[in-house]
């Protein structure tokens, strides 16, 4: 068995291969990259609206709660296939990367809304009552005191969200996009032995994802030396 | 007619507290019944055991705990804490320094004194910066403008939260026992900040347990216990010869250390 | 294409579907024990192990922790056969969700290990306590204290981790929504009541992880 692994190497390894798996890893990157930044910006409005208060914002704030749980509660493959199947039913006819890349980003709004919400939660109470009393709109307490401060606090587990997402987004392999999962299924029915397909795309993802998580604790090893 | 009318407004108190009730749940009334008044330019302290609702009277005033009952009128006319237009209004007349400073600690010194005149009030930066310059100044912080809370000391950052209550030219300051959470070395140089602002005649409701202090500046003494005022009158009186039991009980205590 | 939304005709699937449920509980459940002992036997030896050892256990954690589950799976599930070891999709899904479980379970040990302070176990040790006592009394108590919120976290998210298995054919709950869909096809009805199951299950599972915690261990906390 070893003998023909060893022999299929250089078949497997070829130009087109690679470039095929180069692809589908730049798709990979691509979606967790891209439904990390869209998540990013809805999460945060996400987050600021469930910490409005008062009684006309709870139309709103329970919006807010709402969505976030539901797109954390449930599993990536679930929420894939209803916003495919969504899809299909009212007759828009996405290519299954956008609707890929639909479900990636609701997803990410809804975790990345909780970690925001930590964030701004982490700050003292007495900073929103020393702007209270100092008359601050909730836009300017949220803008001059709030969220300066509670930056900190979710730039690292954003960024390790960002980490473990991009594993997530494996599953879109499910509905044929053609990233890096996709790909090794593609190879693995061409005839390559699985052995060398799939521990070809976990060494892909392990080389994607070690460095950025190397990167990611010298960063919070920066950010905790660091104030301001 | 009108010259009595005048005379008559010339005689009402500048904030007058009027059997103010609140409670922070439900069932524990923190303030029973509150009411005293202060004059314009006087100096008010109350003093009192912790619990006694000495704080939450402060956070009525100022909007941070709502009544259950009462009144609070300044000038003449009430606050309607409910109606949040007024809440603001109410809050440009008041300023407060609590004991935790509350700096905002992502702000210079000099940030945190000019942020709400600036934003808050629109008012010309140029303008502000000087007056905030000043201020800082004052309160012997004026080699400090761009130090960052965590830079300076407890006592510092307390001076800077008093630049910052008075940056918006407030009519009465408040102050929550502004030295109760600072080192004994510390202490002094804050009171000293506050003994200037007292010889300019700003109107003051102080918190403290700085006896002395108290009986420095103020015009008049408030004694508070269990949410209620148990005894009001001129410092000499309260501190000296307390009327009633647990004013005296009060009194042995604070001075025996 | 029209389509119209008939729940009426999905609706007496529900108990399949939970039937399904039970299946997941099954496989996270397991492998969460599974993992725990990995991650048990792990942090001691990441801790306490010789060099050789500490390089191995390190490689394991870092290549499961990095790369994706499902690819994991697909490589047992592909390439078990090869090396003439046939195992059932079940049993697949199981042994690679708890060597994943296993990897990340290690973490939060060793973790957990590095949090208990010197000056707890001095303290013990002056009090004239025994090792075994001082593991009882002191080390124990504050490990368990220390490591259930993150375990119970991890947890939740292998509940919703076993939903891959239907991808190589097992009948848990997302396994099922696939086969009612194959008879009655009508995805977004049974998509959208599976995704209810999941947060039903998930909500469930907080608040007695929750409670749990709170009676066991003292730990506070919230679900929302």
């Amino acid at each position: 068995m070893w003998a023909s692994l060893l022999e299929e190497i250089p078949r497997f390894f070829t130009y087109y291969n690679l470039i095929f798996l180069l692809q589908a890893g730049a798709r990979t990157i691509g979606l967790s990259a891209i439904g990390c930044i869209i998540g990013f910006v809805t999460g945060f409005f996400l987050a600021i609206m469930r910490v409005s208060r008062g009684r006309s914002f709870l139309p709103i704030r329970l919006f807010s709660i709402n969505f976030v749980e539901f797109f954390r509660r449930v599993p990536f493959l679930v929420t894939l296939m209803l916003v495919f199947f969504i899809c299909q039913a009212a007759n828009l006819q996405f290519s299954v990367f956008t609707v890929s890349m639909i479900t990636v980003c609701l997803i990410a709004s809804g975790f990345i809304a909780e970690i925001v919400r930590a964030g701004i939660e982490s700050v003292n109470v007495t900073q929103w009552e020393a702007a209270d009393v100092l008359n601050f709109t909730l836009a300017e307490k949220l803008r001059l005191v709030i969220i300066p401060q509670a930056w900190k606090v979710i730039l690292a587990p954003v960024f390790s969200f960002f980490l473990s997402f991009i594993k997530d987004t494996a599953l879109a392999s499910q509905i044929g996009v053609i990233e890096l999962t996709y790909s090794g299924k593609v190879l693995n029915n061409k005839g390559f032995s699985a052995i060398l397909v799939f521990g070809t795309i976990l060494i892909m993802y392990f080389i994607i994802s070690y460095p950025l998580a190397l990167f990611g604790r010298w960063m919070e090893r920066k950010f905790a030396i660091s104030k301001h | 007619m009108l010259f009595l009318v005048g005379g008559w407004r010339e005689n009402l108190p500048y904030l007058s507290i009027e059997n103010v009730v609140a409670s922070y749940k439900d069932d524990i009334p923190v303030l029973a019944g509150v009411g005293f008044s202060i004059e314009k330019g006087e100096i008010v302290s109350l003093i009192g055991p912790s619990g006694s609702g000495k704080s939450t009277l402060l956070r009525v005033l100022v909007g941070l705990t709502k009544p259950k009952s009462g009144r609070v009128v300044i000038d003449g006319v009430p606050i309607g804490y409910a109606n949040k237009k007024v809440l603001r209004e109410a809050r440009d007349r008041f300023a407060i320094v609590f004991q935790q400073y509350n700096l905002f600690q992502n702000m210079t010194a000099l940030r945190n004194v000019t942020v709400a005149p600036l934003k808050v009030k629109k008012r010309n930066p140029r303008e502000v910066e000087k007056e905030a310059i000043a201020l800082l100044e004052k309160v012997g912080l004026g080699d400090k403008l761009h130090a960052y809370p965590d830079e300076l000391s407890g006592g510092q950052q307390q001076r800077v939260a008093i630049a910052r209550a008075l940056a918006l030219k407030p009519d009465i300051l408040l102050l929550d026992e502004i030295t109760s959470a600072l080192d004994p070395e510390r202490i002094n140089e804050v009171l000293d900040t506050i003994r200037i602002l007292a010889k300019e005649g700003i109107t003051m409701l102080i918190i403290s347990h700085e006896m002395a202090f108290v009986r420095e500046v103020s015009s008049k003494v408030v004694f508070m216990d269990e949410g209620k005022i148990v005894e009001i009158g001129r410092p000499e009186e309260i501190l000296d010869h307390p009327k009633t039991t647990r004013a005296r009980d009060f009194m042995a205590k604070i001075l025996r250390h | 294409m029209h389509y119209t939304i008939h729940f009426s005709q999905v609706l007496k699937y529900i108990p399949y579907l939970i039937g399904g449920a039970w299946l997941s509980f099954q496989i996270a459940f397991l492998a969460f024990c599974g993992g725990m002992v990995i991650g048990l036997a792990g942090a001691i030896a990441k801790t306490y192990g010789n060099r050789v050892l500490q390089v191995l256990v390190n490689g394991y954690v870092t290549f499961f922790t990095n790369t994706p589950q499902l690819v994991q799976i697909y490589f047992i599930f592909f390439g078990l056969p090869q090396f003439g070891i046939v195992l059932s999709s079940y049993e697949t899904v199981l042994v690679g969700m708890t060597l994943n479980a296993g990897a990340y379970a290690t973490e939060i040990q060793r973790a957990g290990f590095l949090s208990v302070r010197r000056s707890e176990l001095e303290a013990a040790e002056t009090l004239g306590m025994s090792f075994l006592q001082s593991v009882r009394y002191v080390i124990l108590p504050h490990l368990s204290k220390t490591l259930y919120p993150p375990f119970s976290n991890l947890y939740i998210i292998m509940t919703l981790g076993t939903s891959m298995a239907a991808i190589f054919g097992v009948e848990e709950l997302t396994g099922r929504a696939f086969n009612v869909d194959a008879i009655t096809f009508r995805p977004v009805e049974i998509f959208s009541i599976t995704a209810g199951l999941y947060i039903l299950i998930t909500i469930a599972a907080s608040f007695i992880l929750l409670y749990l915690g709170r009676w066991l261990f003292r730990v506070k906390g919230k679900v929302f």
